[in-house]
């Protein structure tokens, strides 16, 4: 099993350790339900190591990004990043991915721990022939995640030379700063809580230094370290999906609500003269301004939108991602069922017991029969079922 | 390394009892530390009632953690007197306190499996 850099700082600190997508993470240090509450009242640290970086570089990287993935990046400014879904050619989703703008010519791309060879190696066939480099840089990065309210102010106080600079972020941005210790880093304004928050792009040499600097500076505001399962607590209540539960080969991202990645059109324009004939994959297989997954993706909406206008017309295997919201103690897990009366309508992709709204939660891909706000489902909790409400996602939005 | 009272008795499904483990005689049952730890928060208990006839390495209830459900088992045999109806409202005490406020129920014994001494079931979770 691969190790964090951080390791012996979890085994120091009292974490309980499990296997996660190849690496030996945390998965709580004490308390899960107490590091859930410090991110979203104070604020967490997270040792994101095992995630995976992809550095897209050269004067068609733009062009070629634009064509591989379904949302536009040849138009994503410097600075800025962008959320995005890498889909096969008929529209199942091959990974969700946080692409960052470093530079006109040079972009990073985080992908899932499990995922992130796959990914590369679509990005190498899907760039090949054109001047652009993809290469898998987990290796040499480390992925640390400060996350809840308190999350500004303790990134701001670990900077020498960059405070205001991070102070002034919009979500979904990035800056250069300069922490503690000599140590460079990129900050970007990103996370998978529901709380606002930061990632630090770290070489792993200074994750150990980053990683202490971050507790004794935000320690005193509340700020204690989290492991996975507050993780994946927080992004279930935020309605954030998770590839494998919410997102998989089988699913679009219309399938998974996240129709809104999808871009056509002017978020695609190439600004930049002199691509003419150079854009997309190798030669022929997708013209200027298209991109892998086009034709399929514009079925899916179609469909989508048949299904929403029409549900009881939409064909028995139709689906779409819900949120449940139930009453009793007992949880919904993944892959559980879920009916309606006698009718199996659909499955849990997600399900936890909410620490913030003290009730099982869950997120699950339904047909849309069963789909409208309110409706009453039954999840077999195995073999006894328990009722639970479709209800709105997210299930927790923080105030703003 | 979590806490393993020398005066219990322990069931493989890391269960503890405390009390004369014999026919007739009525035991308090709960989940090890060791246990706790791994399961992470309880967040809701699924009890037995009261009057129920629970057999020895089978399932009376559950527990229900941020990661996942685990099965409660009965250690031994026998009927249901007393439950921790205190667990409804504070499920957290299995975490805090798993041999003492965080006792799950009791049982009037009718029979008893073999069971490991603190020294036996040290070794099981080594």
């Amino acid at each position: 099993m691969t190790r964090s850099p951080l390791h012996h700082e979890h085994v120091a600190l009292g974490a309980t350790l499990v296997e996660f997508a190849g690496w030996d993470m945390p998965v709580r240090y004490a308390s899960d339900v107490a590091e859930h509450t410090a991110v979203r009242t104070a604020a967490g640290l997270f040792d994101i190591s095992h995630m995976g970086e992809i550095e897209v570089r050269g004067a068609d990287a733009a062009a070629g990004l634009d064509a591989a993935v379904v949302s536009g990046m040849a138009r994503l400014a410097i600075g800025k990043a962008k959320y995005t879904n890498l889909c096969t050619r008929g529209g199942g989703v091959i990974d969700d991915l946080i692409v960052y703008r470093r530079d006109w010519d040079h972009f990073v791309i985080v992908a899932n721990a499990a995922n992130v060879e796959t990914v590369t190696a679509e990005l190498v066939e899907r760039l090949a022939g054109l001047d652009a480099s993809v290469k898998n840089i987990s290796e040499d990065v480390s992925l640390l995640a400060i996350q809840g309210p308190a999350s500004e102010e303790i990134v701001a106080a670990m900077c020498v030379h960059g405070a205001d600079d991070v102070r002034a972020l919009k979500n979904y941005t990035w800056c250069t700063v300069l922490l503690q210790g000599d140590v460079h880093a990129m900050v970007a304004r990103t996370g998978y809580t529901g709380e606002d928050g930061f990632e630090l792009f770290l070489v792993p040499d200074d994750a150990v230094e980053i990683w202490r600097l971050a507790l004794a500076v935000g320690g005193p505001l509340g700020l204690i370290p989290c492991g996975l399962s507050a993780r994946d607590t927080l992004r279930l209540e935020a309605g954030m999906p998770l590839y494998g539960h919410e997102l998989t080969l089988a699913t679009t991202p219309y399938d998974a609500g996240l129709g809104w990645v999808v871009q056509t059109g002017a978020a695609r324009e190439l600004t930049r003269p002199g691509l003419d004939g150079a854009v997309g994959l190798s030669e022929g297989r997708v013209p200027r301004g298209d991109f892998v997954g086009r034709e399929a993706l514009a079925a899916a909406k179609a469909a989508r939108e048949a299904a929403d206008a029409d549900p009881a017309s939409a064909s028995e295997e139709t689906r779409v991602l819900v949120g449940l919201v139930g009453a009793s103690g007992r949880v919904a897990r993944a892959g559980y069922d879920v009916y309606v009366g006698d009718r199996l309508v659909g499955i849990v992709s997600s399900g936890a017991p909410s620490p913030t709204l003290g009730r099982p939660v869950a997120m699950a891909m339904v047909h849309p029969v069963a789909s409208a706000l309110g409706t009453a489902v039954e999840i077999d909790v195995r073999g006894r079922r328990e009722t639970m409400t479709v209800t709105a996602l997210p299930l927790y939005k923080r105030a703003s | 390394m979590s806490s393993v009272p020398s005066d219990l008795l322990y069931s493989a499904e890391h269960e503890w009892v405390a009390g004369d483990a014999e026919a007739g005689s009525v035991v308090t049952v709960g989940i090890t530390e060791h246990a706790a730890v791994a399961l992470g928060d309880v967040v809701y208990v699924e009890l037995p009632s009261v009057g129920d006839e629970v057999t020895a390495g089978e399932v009376c209830g559950e527990l229900e953690s941020s990661k996942a459900v685990s099965e409660l088992y009965s250690p031994v045999s026998g009927t249901v007197t007393a439950v921790n109806e205190a667990l409804s409202s504070e499920p957290s005490a299995i975490n805090d306190e798993p041999y003492e406020s965080g006792w799950i129920f009791k049982v009037e014994v009718s029979d008893v499996p073999e069971l490991l001494d603190a020294e036996g079931y040290v070794a099981h979770i080594a």
